[in-house]
């Protein structure tokens, strides 16, 4: 492409401004709000390869996503930023080089805290909607947080090269939301590059350069904290006031712990060291801590001598939401998982563990997760990257428990829910927003009726776009509410949730027996209007789930002492192949090698093989919601 | 033939048998997976008529590999080997005595379909040395042979096993299947009363398999047929096992029942010793033990199979190769694994000295579960644990 040759070489040619001595005037920090799919990494892509600071022939595919799961699974979890030096292409300050700093914001709900802290490192955010697709929920969550963190929003339609491209409608739409004129609406298609050069241009006019008092004590934002194997923990900031330099001894200012400076610099795309980072600026610095906890996001940094006595404010401590054991497979392999969690932690500080047991599945550990995503991303990767097999069990949300005599029990595991007398109990609750076409207004009240919703409220954002918002127990949202809302809204309806506190609420802990003996890993804490339909489903789902053994195995739901549902498997009686002969012999021998291994894969649980799917398959109330 | 001329096997060798696959029938049955053809399936150098030649070329090359060896079985299967002439079927059997030597009282079975024989046939195969014979019957309810796709027409069993009476077979065998889709139980009562009328010395009963990649199996897979639930099978087991028992008919393996010890079949026996044979024809497996030795050694046996198609077995053994096609070096371990699991199949039941120590332990769940008995110092499966054999193989194996 002949345009990036000419913008190499003015860039080449002429001194571009160097970490630590940029002008904040002529720095533009901001941030790129979209939903999965809708293409912020390929624009993302466009920006790096158009800036010059990565080449096409460099150019791996979505640049900034870094892990392999990322990568697989086409999103973001990380945030990163990258400096990129651009020059003015239009208006009166044509030819004028502008730094331009991206940073780039994890996309899913369970990382809204990740996310309000990557948008508090900006002055603008650029609004990316899918031209076929419209705003979805979450970028809609997003753009509210933007918006109450002051960024000036630049809206932009992307995929406008698209066939199914609507762009006159959605750019109402998005005027509906935001303001403005649909005409101020940029259509860039971030896949040919059309439109990707002007928007830079826009950034530059519309994104307020920031604010800071470079003589006042430093004090910078940590806006994401990544474990790197060689070179420990590195951080990622924003600076606010005075100047960071790497011969500086620091402090995180929530724990009052100092470190030494290792390094600073930016990213552009790969790390460049530099002496100082200046007010407005974004970088990296390296102190040599070994864990992401010892860096948090949301802390200030500052100094350690002449260092700032205030914070930056909204630092908050991660807090779990959901809960699952973990157990390896192969009781041998509980080390293994120990020290695979606590290589996990080094990365993750939204991680919390402990070691737990239980009678059917062993020894493993309970963990606490920001949200489904986040149990899923750690499972996968302990799969992956430590070679375990593991068992999960149904996640569940935290309940607090008020005993009558006035001790208060917090139940992070169904099996602890207490016998005694209880006076009140508690379930964290959300305010869901559903974004979807009008014409599934009917079928997602249903679904959030039956999921014990109360509706907040409902608005048109467009004709034919409408916001709907509900109070849910997030224990109803855990399983399978996503996936029943997109399977009745023809997959259009997106979803952005919120933890907005606890509710109390009548909930009964539902037990399995099997054989007569409870199972603890199937227990559940349940509505007690929803407990006897759940106990007929889950006793069901275990028949079909357990193959039959060479005893009879009597399945029970049970609330306490009161049976709710029985099911029974019959005992298998012919387990056999008639036929063996010369010819037969050598495919026998490995028939029963592999139905060794089978058996390898069921736990037993008293004398029953329980395949480990029962574990978490058998609480999916899918059937439930499909009627 | 002469007895004279016998030589008894050597005391202390294994027990050697031959097998030899006659891979030809007139249809193919859905059902079956076995390396069969129809004639005009076949292409040059693989015809009905050249067979019995390039079945005695590798028979030249059985006994240049393992010399004058006893032969005290030989077994004929396919296929429907009565689909060959039988003149051909006694040469065959002529050049094993002649390059290996039969033993005296040499068990010779042959597999026939009730329609492809005659008196004259049967005659010249018992003439020329053949002394069992096993019809496959399958069953005697024309709706459920038409399911299986069987053509013979079961009118003409009693008078198969006349003829063959007539010729001087002693010993009459007769194979059944049990569990087709849309067979009741008093169509099974009646195939096994039937069965009994004929008064054989031996009958095989077998639950129908779905073999992977048989058109049957795709019927099932499209729904257009139902398979019967594992009860139902088990059920028509245990009537087979009454039926059979109270008409003189003993099991002696989960799926074969004798009149006395002298109807057993012998050649089958030897598979589930683990002893030593070799199968000529196509797709054929052959076992034979390393020689002299029952230790720790790297391989105590070999196993070994020919290439599975007709043409191309005929090929290799007209251009003076071996039909070989793969193999497998058996070392003391499998050779473990394979004796449980093949002798736990059989009412002289297995030897509990060939369990590994932590296996011993399982045997206490397994009688005290009633799946089998001890008797002395063998596991005897009860006719609930038949039905489980394979999970208490599983047991017992580590």
């Amino acid at each position: 492409m002949p345009e990036e040759v000419g913008e190499w070489l003015i860039m080449s040619n002429r001194p571009v401004p160097q970490p630590g001595a940029t002008d904040p005037q002529i720095l533009r920090n901001f941030c790129i709000i979209a939903h999965i799919d809708h293409g912020k990494s390929t624009l993302a892509d466009r920006m790096l390869q158009h800036t010059g600071v990565v080449d096409g022939r460099d150019m791996k595919a979505q640049y900034l996503d870094r892990m392999d799961i990322e990568r697989e699974r086409g999103i973001t979890i990380k945030s990163q930023a990258v400096r990129m030096p651009f020059t003015k292409s239009s208006g009166d300050d044509a030819g004028t080089i502008y730094v331009l700093n991206m940073i780039d914001t994890p996309g899913h709900v369970d990382f809204t805290y990740e996310v309000s802290r990557s948008l508090e490192a900006c002055e603008g955010a650029v609004l990316l909607v899918d031209a076929a697709q419209g705003i979805e929920a979450q970028t809609l969550a997003n753009l509210y947080l933007a918006i109450d963190a002051d960024l000036d929003i630049i809206p932009v339609l992307n995929k406008i090269d698209l066939p199914g491209a609507q762009p006159e409608k959605y750019a109402e739409e998005i005027a509906g939301i935001i303001g403005g004129n649909p005409d101020d609406v940029l259509r860039v298609s971030a896949k040919t590059g059309q439109g990707v050069e002007e928007l830079l241009n826009l950034i530059v006019d519309e994104v307020p350069p920031p604010q800071g008092d470079p003589d006042a004590p430093p004090r910078a934002l940590i806006f994401d904290s990544v474990y790197d194997t060689y070179r420990g923990v590195v951080t990622y900031v924003r600076v606010v006031d005075g100047k960071l330099s790497h011969r500086d001894k620091i402090k995180m200012m929530s724990t009052g712990a100092v470190h030494e400076m290792l390094e600073v610099g930016v990213i552009s795309p790969e790390p460049v060291k530099a002496g100082d980072l200046g007010v407005g600026e974004v970088g990296y610095l390296i102190t040599g801590v070994k864990e992401v906890r010892q860096s948090r996001v949301g802390d200030t940094v500052t100094s350690n001598i002449r260092g700032a006595t205030e914070p930056l404010g909204g630092y908050k401590n991660p807090n779990p939401m959901v809960f699952a054991g973990l157990y390896p497979m192969d009781g041998d392999d509980y080390p293994t998982l120990r020290d695979a969690l606590e290589k996990l932690q080094l990365n993750d500080a939204a991680l919390v563990y402990e070691p737990e047991s239980s009678g059917a599945l062993g020894f493993g550990f309970r963990i606490g997760f920001l949200g489904l995503l986040h149990l899923e991303i750690v499972r996968e990767r302990l799969e992956r990257e430590f070679n375990l097999e593991l068992i999960s069990t149904a996640p569940n949300v935290v309940y607090r428990v008020e005993m009558e005599d006035g001790k208060e029990i917090t139940v992070t595991n169904p099996s602890e829910y207490p016998d005694g007398k209880i006076d009140k109990v508690y379930e964290p609750v959300v305010r869901a927003t559903v974004l979807s076409p009008s014409d599934y207004i009917g079928v997602i009240m249903e679904l959030c009726q039956a999921r014990r919703g109360q509706l907040i409220g409902m608005d048109y954002l467009s004709e034919d776009r409408v916001e709907i918002k509900y109070t849910l127990p997030m224990g109803e949202i855990m399983f399978d509410f996503f996936d029943a809302l997109k399977s009745r809204t023809k997959g259009y309806a997106s979803l952005d949730y919120e933890p907005t506190g606890e509710e109390a609420s009548d909930l009964v802990k539902v037990d399995v027996l099997l054989q007569g003996e409870v199972v603890d890993a199937f227990s559940a804490i349940v509505h007690r209007d929803n407990a006897y339909a759940y106990g007929v489903s889950l006793a069901g789902k275990l028949k079909e789930l357990i193959p039959r053994q060479q005893f009879e195995v009597p399945i029970q739901a049970a609330i306490g002492a009161r049976v709710i549902a029985r099911e029974n498997i019959r005992a298998i009686r012919k387990d056999v192949l008639a036929k063996c002969y010369g010819g037969d012999i050598s495919r026998k021998r490995k028939l029963l090698e592999k139905q060794k291994e089978g058996k390898k894969r069921m736990k037993m649980v008293g004398r029953v093989e329980v395949p480990q799917e029962a574990f978490i398959a058998a609480l999916s109330t899918g059937d439930a919601d499909k009627k | 033939m002469n007895s004279i001329e016998r030589p008894l096997s050597h005391p202390g060798e294994r027990p050697f048998g031959m097998y030899v696959h006659v891979p030809f029938c007139t249809v193919r049955c859905g059902y079956c997976d076995f390396n069969t053809y129809t004639a005009d399936e076949l292409g040059e150098g693989a015809t009905r008529a050249s067979y019995a030649d390039t079945a005695i070329s590798e028979i030249h090359r059985a006994a240049a590999e393992v010399g004058r060896r006893t032969v005290e079985t030989v077994f004929f299967g396919g296929g429907t080997p009565t689909q060959l002439p039988s003149a051909d079927l006694v040469r065959v059997l002529r050049a094993i005595d002649e390059r290996l030597g039969l033993a005296e009282g040499v068990e010779v079975t042959t597999e026939a379909n009730p329609d492809s024989v005659t008196p004259q046939s049967l005659a010249t195969l018992r003439e020329g040395g053949f002394t069992r014979i096993s019809f496959g019957v399958q069953s005697a309810v024309p709706h459920v042979l038409a399911t299986l796709e069987r053509t013979h027409d079961p009118a003409n069993v009693p008078q198969a096993v006349r003829w063959a009476r007539e010729a001087g077979f002693e010993q009459v065998s007769v194979d059944l299947i049990y569990g087709t889709p849309g067979e009741s139980m008093d169509d099974w009562r009646d195939s096994v009363e039937q069965a009994v009328a004929l008064e054989p010395n031996h009958v095989s009963a077998y639950a129908l398999i779905v073999e992977q990649g048989t058109a049957f199996a795709r019927k099932v897979r499209r729904g257009e047929v139902v398979m019967p639930d594992d009860d139902e099978t088990a059920d028509k087991y245990v009537l087979a096992d009454e039926l059979l028992t109270a008409a003189g008919l003993g099991w002696y393996e989960l799926s074969n029942w004798a009149r006395d010890e002298a109807a057993q079949c012998r050649h089958n026996v030897l598979y589930w010793r683990s002893d030593d044979w070799w199968g000529i024809g196509p797709g054929a497996h052959s076992h034979l033990r390393a020689p002299g030795v029952d230790t720790e050694a790297d391989a105590v046996a070999e196993r070994w199979w020919n290439v599975k198609h007709p043409a191309a077995y005929a090929q290799r053994l007209a251009a003076d190769a071996s039909p070989r096609h793969d193999g497998e070096a058996i070392d003391a371990a499998t050779a473990q694994v394979e004796r449980i699991m093949l002798e736990t199949r059989l009412r002289s039941g297995l030897d509990l000295d060939a369990l590994s120590h932590g296996a011993r332990t399982a045997v206490d769940g397994v009688v005290e579960r009633g799946l089998a008995t001890r008797n002395g110092d063998r596991l005897v499966l009860t006719r609930p644990g038949r039905l489980l054999a394979d999970a208490v193989v599983r047991e017992l194996v580590d």
